[in-house]
């Protein structure tokens, strides 16, 4: 049994979701090979050499798969997967992007958004907005799955891979790149942060979401996410979205601020150690599973919430 | 240029799926069904394309029961041409869904494919990205912006950190995310003028696919249930219960 994972990185660092993947693809057993691809490879490679179970780190360096580009994706990991009988992408909007391309072209299922391994052939994961989770077997010779990496433990570091660069491959004849536009933030990463302050369609404006959640995130050194109806609205950038449709996020503390519960914004957040809410209606559906429910407008409890912060630092 | 659009009849976005107390899956007996919110946001731009004179023809196709005719009326009601419904009572996977979709492109020749980028049922996120590589055309998922201009489609997705734009040749694949149109209300004479659309209905069994399901069911089961419901009286409790739940 070998597993082959797709790593998620950024900035020359391996992403946390890369060590949960490798927590998965452990229960699975077997070897474990990880491949770094993209532009700027050699950092993320180090980094991956040094967890432990890992028996080597692959590295593939193009334009085009430091874009993330489906078709170069396909072009390198169907003819690497001769080699493997798994490959675990973590389910980020990129592994979600390429890993269905990679199941078809091998002519497999893909498991998607795993959040247990049963076995080496059998997998849980969330459908309906996680209202039911489904458990699936495989009867495929070979296993494709993306990986909810909050639904796994951080990988442990100690290893020492050793890491080989291997061909490109193609590149992607019919796909060009134009352009690029990143959301640039000091903030933890939403996907790894342990604290998340979302707001939601409450704060009206996008200067009041820079002013009221932002400030706030920042004393307790959290990210910033947002509902939908936020984002659609364009207080907060796409990337922002926790939900079925967006980032599935489960930190220590999750504060949701003028944000009413939907299930799908519930089904990115559930999962959350510690969930509070601050909303002025007492029915909202946010507070059956918040821990913690305060009923105010956020115009004042926002700022009363950061004078009481201060006080206890 | 013609365009295909593969929509999918689901559960209504509104309603909350309750798991069989055996275990086998999720009830949907009485449960209001809908066209998954993703594909009417394919079919709403489809028909943009065609009123900016970008698009000639617009085809809806859904892969499902009968009742999916439904859907595919919904589908000519906000202005698609015409429906195609592949009709099978087993809910294929997303792997067959792409299969029976490459068959229909097959013989529809499509130039371009929009499509959700995924189902609320299942979702799974899949079967879009499985066609563009079983028909080996370039994808671009997860758009909120398409132009399309002559052998091309410009493409913004939303992506991890923010948003990309790629040019794909055509013919492609195109999965659309949430904000790239907010799609339309049919209006009544619309919906009269799409019951006289044609709605042509083949087998699904009839296309030559194998649509055997690779991932078997061995049981669907309730998530853990929160217990929420205390409330605090003011930002200063809610302070202090951060502090003694450790996690500040
Ligand atoms: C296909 C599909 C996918 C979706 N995916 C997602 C997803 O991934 N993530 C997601 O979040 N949603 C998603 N949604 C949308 C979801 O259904 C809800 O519409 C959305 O989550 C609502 O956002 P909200 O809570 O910010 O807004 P609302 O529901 O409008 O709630 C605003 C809340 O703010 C409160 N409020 C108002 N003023 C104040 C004040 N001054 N102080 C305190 N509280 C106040 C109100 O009481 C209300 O509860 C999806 C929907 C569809 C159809
Ligand atoms: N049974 C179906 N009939 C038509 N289109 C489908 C069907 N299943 C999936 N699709 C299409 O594939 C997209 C992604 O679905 P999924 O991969 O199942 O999340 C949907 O938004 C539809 O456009």
């Amino acid at each position: 049994m070998a597993v082959l994972i797709i790593a998620d990185h950024g900035d020359g660092h391996l992403r946390e979701a890369t060590g949960k993947t490798l927590t998965a693809a452990a229960k699975i057993g077997g070897d474990v090979d990880i491949l770094v691809a993209g532009k700027d490879v050699e950092g993320p490679a180090a980094e991956a050499a040094k967890l432990s179970g890992v028996r080597k780190v692959l590295t593939a360096k193009s334009d085009a798969l430091g874009q993330g580009i489906a078709e170069a994706y396909q072009a390198l990991v169907v003819p690497l997967m001769a080699n493997y009988d798994a490959l675990l992408v973590p389910a980020t909007a990129q592994g979600k992007n390429i890993a269905p391309r990679i199941a078809a072209r091998l002519d497999v299922a893909q498991v998607s958004d795993v959040v247990a391994v049963i076995s080496a052939d059998t997998f849980t994961h969330p459908i309906y907005a996680g209202n039911a989770l489904e458990t699936v077997q495989s009867s495929d010779p070979k296993k494709v799955l993306t990986v909810r990496a909050s639904a796994f433990a951080d990988a442990v570091t100690g290893g020492s891979a050793k890491i080989e660069s291997i061909d490109a491959g193609a590149g992607a004849a019919g796909t060009k790149f134009v352009s690029d536009e990143m959301v640039k933030s000091d903030r933890p990463e939403l996907a790894g942060a342990k604290i998340v302050v979302s707001g939601g369609r409450a704060l009206g404006s996008a200067e009041e979401f820079h002013a009221v959640i932002e400030p706030l995130a920042d004393k307790l050194g959290a990210a910033v996410g947002a509902s939908r109806a936020a984002v659609d609205a364009g207080y907060a950038p796409n990337d922002y979205q926790v939900g079925q449709t967006g980032k599935v996020v489960a930190p220590d503390l999750y504060l949701a601020i003028g944000i009413s519960g939907a299930i799908q914004h519930l089904a990115g957040m559930k999962d959350s150690k510690v969930i509070a809410a601050i909303n002025k209606d007492p029915d909202a559906p946010i507070f059956a599973i918040a821990d913690y429910g305060l009923v105010a407008d956020y115009k004042t409890a926002v700022p009363e919430l950061m004078t009481a912060l201060n006080a206890l630092k | 240029m013609k365009v295909l659009i593969p929509v999918k009849r689901v559960i209504d976005f509104n309603v909350k799926a309750r798991v069989k107390g055996d275990q086998s899956g999720v009830d949907l007996a009485n449960v209001k069904m809908s066209m998954n919110p993703f594909c009417e946001i394919a079919v709403e731009e489809a028909v943009r394309l065609q009123e900016k004179g970008v698009v000639s023809e617009t085809v809806a196709v859904s892969i499902g029961p009968i009742q999916a005719q439904d859907t595919l009326r919904t589908a000519m009601a906000i202005g698609a041409d015409r429906g195609l419904l592949i009709q099978t009572d087993a809910d294929p996977q997303p792997l067959a869904v792409a299969k029976l979709l490459a068959a229909v492109v097959a013989e529809e020749k499509p130039d371009v494919v929009i499509m959700g980028k995924q189902a609320i049922d299942g979702d799974n996120n899949a079967a879009g990205q499985m066609l563009a590589a079983l028909l080996d055309w370039p994808q671009a998922t997860f758009a909120s912006r398409i132009e399309i201009s002559g052998k091309t489609a410009k493409v913004t997705r939303e992506v991890d950190g923010g948003l990309q734009t790629l040019e794909v040749t055509l013919p492609a694949v195109i999965t659309v995310d949430l904000r790239l149109n907010e799609p339309r209300y049919a209006s009544l004479p619309n919906i009269m003028k799409a019951k006289k659309k044609p709605l042509d209905i083949k087998q699904a069994a009839d296309l030559g696919v194998d649509m055997a399901p690779r991932l078997k069911v061995v049981k669907v089961t309730e998530p853990p249930k929160r217990e929420g419901g205390v409330k605090v009286a003011d930002a200063a409790e809610l302070a202090a219960k951060f502090k003694a739940a450790g996690v500040l």
